[in-house]
C-alpha cells in the first residue's frame, strides 16, 4: 500500500449525497478477477452516454477536473454494496483523498485498505470546499495527514479527526494482514479456548 | 453483580482475540462465506504473498451473483468474463480445500439463503462474507457483517477481522403486524424513519412482540436490509422459533451436541437493564404495505399514499435528492402510488427469495393471470428452495398465471447475469436496492414485499394487498 503523508491536488466536486457504490462502479464491471483495470469504469453511467461518448455535463469530464486527486461529496458517501471495486476504481482514476460529511462503514474500511484517505468534515466546510472547487478552476487543497489539517490558498485551514490506528497505517502504508499475522500466538491460543467452547 | 449486557456485546466479547488500547479489536470469525465476485483478488493476493488459508474448514463457497437463471444457460454461461470468474472460484476452492456448493449440486444458491438453509449459520457466531447483505445471518443471533475484498483476504489468512467496536441500537416493535403487512414492509418503514445513514456505525438489535412473532425467514428479511440504513449488522435474539428452524439441518449440531448448543444459545439474550447507545420504539400495529418511489431504500411511502413533494424535504440537500430521484424514476410528486403502472415484476433475492416468500406470492397470484403488459420473473433463492417449492406445486401456480419460473441465483436484484431491465422499464421488486441503474441502466425499481409484488403483477400497477381477492 502506498503511504500518504502530505498531498496537494485538484479538487473535483460531486454535489450529491448518498452516493452508493453502484454509482461509483456499476455491476457489469465487477467481473474481472484482477485488482486493476477499474478506473475506466468509475462513475460509469454518469460519465458516459450509453453509446460510450463522454457526458459533457459530468464533472470529471471537464478539462479542469480530469487530473483531480481529491474528491468532495455529500454525506454517506460509499453506501450500499461492499464491492471494494469502488475503492479500486477511485484510486486507479487518481484519487488519493475523499472529503465528505460522512462515509458508509464498509467503504471507509475498503478505502483505508487501499491507501485512500477519507476525511470527514462538517457540512459547512464541505460546502465551502465544493463551492471553491466550482469557482476557482483548478482549485487546490493541501492535505497533511501527519498534522491532520487541510488548507487552501484562500485562507482555509481546518483540522480533521481520524482514527489513530488508521492514520498510522496510511502514513506508513502498512499491510494489515502482515500486522495480524504477527499475532499468531494470540490467534492460536484463542482457537484452543474456542475448541472447548463450540459444541 | 455483572453489568447487564446486550446480545451484541455478548457475541462480540466471545470473539475478542486481542483488544489493545487505541487499536481496533482483533475479532475471531467462526464462519466465512465466499462467492465468485468479491473473492478472486483475495485468493490472488494470498498467492502473491505466499500466504496460506488458515481455516478452510470454516470457509464455504457458492456461486450466485453471475449465474444465469435459465436452465440451458446456467451450465453454459455465454458471458465469457463471468464464466472466467466462476471458473476461478472453482480453481481457488479446489486448491485451498474450501467446500464449494456448485451449480447443480443441490445446495447451490444465494450465499445468504444457503448459509441458514444448511445449518451453517448458528446463534452466537461471528459470520463475514464479501457482501453487504451478510447482515441477513443476524436473524439467528449471530454477529454477521459484510466486508471488502482486502478483508476477505485478511480473514482467509488469519481467520480474524480487525474492527472498531460498533455502537449499539435497539429497535423495539410492539404489537403484531397487521394482516397483509410483512417484515419487508416493517424494515422499509424502519429505513424510511432512520434514513439511509441512520444506522451507520451501529449494530441493531430488533426486539419486541412483533419481532418475536416473526418466522425465521421473516427475521432474515429484516436483518438482511439493516445495511440499507447503514447499520453494520442486524440481530434478533435466538429463541424456540430459531431452534425449531435449525434442528436437523445438515451442518447443525446433532444429538448431545445439539442439547449443549441449545443450553448455550439460550444465554444469548439481552440482559434486563442492558444499555444501548440508541433506542427506537415503533408501533407495529400501525404498519401499512410500503412501496419505494425513489432511488434509495429510504424513499418510500405507504401503498395508499401519494408521492411526497420535494417541498416537504427536511433540508436543501434532501430536496435536491428528491427532485433528482423523481426525475430518474419518471414520476411526479402527488401521484398516487396505486396509479403507478409496471412493466416488470421480480420475485426473488437474498431478501425475499425463500420458500415462505414464494408461498406468499403464490397465494396472491393463484387463480389470477399476470397483467398482459407485465413480465414476471420468479427466481428461487437456492436449489433447495426451488425443489421444495416444486414439491408444493408453487411453480405450477406461477406458470399457470403467466409468470416465468427460473433457476436460483441473485438474478435481477443486481443484474450481473442476463436478467436486467431495459432503459426506463419500471419494476416492482422484492429485492433490497432501488439505486439508479441497479437493475439495469436507466431501469426504475420499486421495492415491495412478495405479496405486494404478486398483486402488482396481476393488476399491472401497485395495489393495496390488504383488500386482495384470494382465489385459493
Amino acid at each position: 500500500m502506498e503511504p500518504i503523508r502530505k498531498h496537494s491536488g485538484v479538487v473535483a466536486p460531486l454535489h450529491r449525497e448518498n452516493i452508493d457504490t453502484d454509482q461509483i462502479i456499476p455491476k457489469q464491471h465487477l467481473k474481472r478477477i484482477e485488482r486493476t483495470g477499474f478506473g475506466q469504469f468509475l462513475f460509469f453511467d454518469w460519465r458516459y452516454h450509453p453509446d460510450g461518448r463522454d457526458r459533457e455535463d459530468f464533472v470529471l469530464n471537464h478539462e479542469h477536473f480530469r487530473k483531480a486527486t481529491i474528491l468532495v461529496a455529500g454525506k454517506n458517501f460509499g453506501c450500499g454494496s461492499s464491492r471494494e471495486h469502488a475503492a479500486w476504481a477511485l484510486g486507479e482514476f487518481g484519487f488519493r483523498v475523499i472529503l465528505a460529511p460522512s462515509f458508509a462503514d464498509i467503504f471507509r474500511n475498503n478505502a483505508g485498505n487501499n491507501g485512500l484517505l477519507v476525511i470527514e468534515l462538517a457540512e459547512p466546510v464541505i460546502q465551502r470546499i465544493a463551492e471553491h472547487a466550482d469557482k476557482h478552476r483548478p482549485y487546490q487543497l493541501h492535505v497533511d495527514l501527519e498534522n491532520q489539517t487541510i488548507s487552501d490558498d484562500f485562507g482555509l485551514s481546518e483540522r480533521f479527526e481520524i482514527d489513530a490506528f488508521r492514520r498510522h497505517r496510511l502514513l506508513h502504508g502498512l499491510d494489515e494482514i502482515g500486522m495480524t499475522l504477527e499475532r499468531e500466538a494470540d490467534i492460536a491460543s484463542f482457537e484452543e479456548r474456542r475448541q472447548s467452547r463450540v459444541p | 453483580m455483572q453489568t447487564p449486557q446486550s446480545l451484541f456485546e455478548k457475541v462480540w466479547d466471545l470473539h475478542v482475540v486481542r483488544a489493545p488500547e487505541g487499536e481496533p479489536t482483533l475479532l475471531y470469525i467462526d464462519l466465512h462465506l465466499v462467492h465468485e465476485v468479491t473473492s478472486p483478488q483475495a485468493f490472488e493476493g494470498l498467492r502473491l504473498a505466499k500466504r496460506k488459508i488458515r481455516r478452510p474448514d470454516l470457509t464455504f463457497a457458492t456461486i450466485d451473483h453471475n449465474v444465469p437463471t435459465t436452465s440451458d444457460e446456467r451450465f453454459q454461461i455465454k458471458d465469457q468474463i463471468a464464466a472466467q470468474q466462476i471458473a476461478t472460484l472453482r480453481k481457488n476452492c479446489e486448491a485451498a480445500g474450501v467446500p464449494l456448493f456448485d451449480i447443480g449440486s443441490g445446495r447451490q444458491g444465494i450465499v445468504h439463503v444457503i448459509g441458514p438453509e444448511l445449518g451453517l449459520t448458528q446463534p452466537g457466531m461471528t459470520i463475514v462474507c464479501g457482501d453487504s447483505h451478510t447482515s441477513t445471518h443476524g436473524a439467528f443471533g449471530a454477529l454477521a457483517f459484510g466486508i471488502g475484498t482486502s478483508e476477505v483476504e485478511h480473514v482467509l489468512a488469519t481467520q480474524c477481522v480487525s474492527q472498531t467496536k460498533p455502537c449499539s441500537m435497539r429497535i423495539s416493535v410492539s404489537a403484531k403486524l397487521p394482516g397483509g403487512t410483512t417484515s419487508k414492509d416493517l424494515i422499509l418503514d424502519v429505513i424510511r424513519r432512520l434514513g439511509t445513514d441512520g444506522g451507520t456505525g451501529h449494530v441493531i438489535e430488533y426486539a419486541g412482540e412483533a419481532v418475536r412473532s416473526l418466522t425465521m425467514e421473516e427475521r432474515m428479511t429484516m436483518c438482511n436490509m439493516s445495511i440499507e440504513c447503514g447499520a453494520r449488522a442486524g440481530m434478533v435474539a435466538p429463541d424456540d422459533t430459531t431452534f425449531a428452524y435449525m434442528q436437523g439441518r445438515p451442518y447443525a449440531p446433532k444429538e448431545s451436541a445439539w442439547d449443549e448448543a441449545i443450553t448455550m444459545w439460550r444465554k444469548l439474550v439481552t440482559d434486563e437493564g442492558a444499555a444501548f447507545d440508541c433506542e427506537v420504539v415503533i408501533d407495529g400495529a400501525k404498519l401499512e404495505p410500503i412501496v419505494t418511489w425513489g432511488t434509495n431504500p429510504g424513499m418510500s411511502a405507504p401503498v395508499t399514499a401519494s408521492i411526497p413533494a420535494p417541498e416537504q424535504a427536511r433540508d436543501a440537500s434532501e430536496r435536491a435528492a428528491m427532485i433528482s430521484a423523481l426525475e430518474y424514476m419518471g414520476l411526479k410528486a402527488g401521484t398516487r402510488i396505486e396509479d403507478i403502472t409496471l412493466d416488470r415484476v421480480f420475485i426473488g433475492s437474498c431478501t425475499n427469495g425463500r420458500l415462505e416468500d414464494l408461498r406468499a406470492a403464490a397465494k396472491v397470484i393463484q387463480g389470477h393471470k399476470v397483467h398482459p403488459d407485465v413480465t414476471v420473473l420468479v427466481v428461487p433463492g437456492s436449489e433447495a428452495v426451488k425443489q421444495a417449492a416444486e414439491r408444493e406445486g408453487l411453480d405450477r401456480i406461477f406458470k399457470e398465471a403467466g409468470a416465468q419460473w427460473r433457476e436460483p441465483g441473485c438474478s435481477m436484484c443486481l443484474g450481473m447475469n442476463p436478467d436486467i431491465l431495459a432503459p426506463k422499464q419500471r419494476c416492482a421488486s422484492t429485492s433490497n436496492r432501488n439505486f439508479e441503474g441497479r437493475q439495469g441502466r436507466e431501469g426504475r425499481t420499486h421495492l415491495v414485499s412478495p405479496a405486494s409484488a404478486a398483486a402488482a403483477a396481476v393488476a399491472g400497477r401497485f395495489v393495496d394487498v390488504r383488500g386482495w381477492e384470494y382465489r385459493n
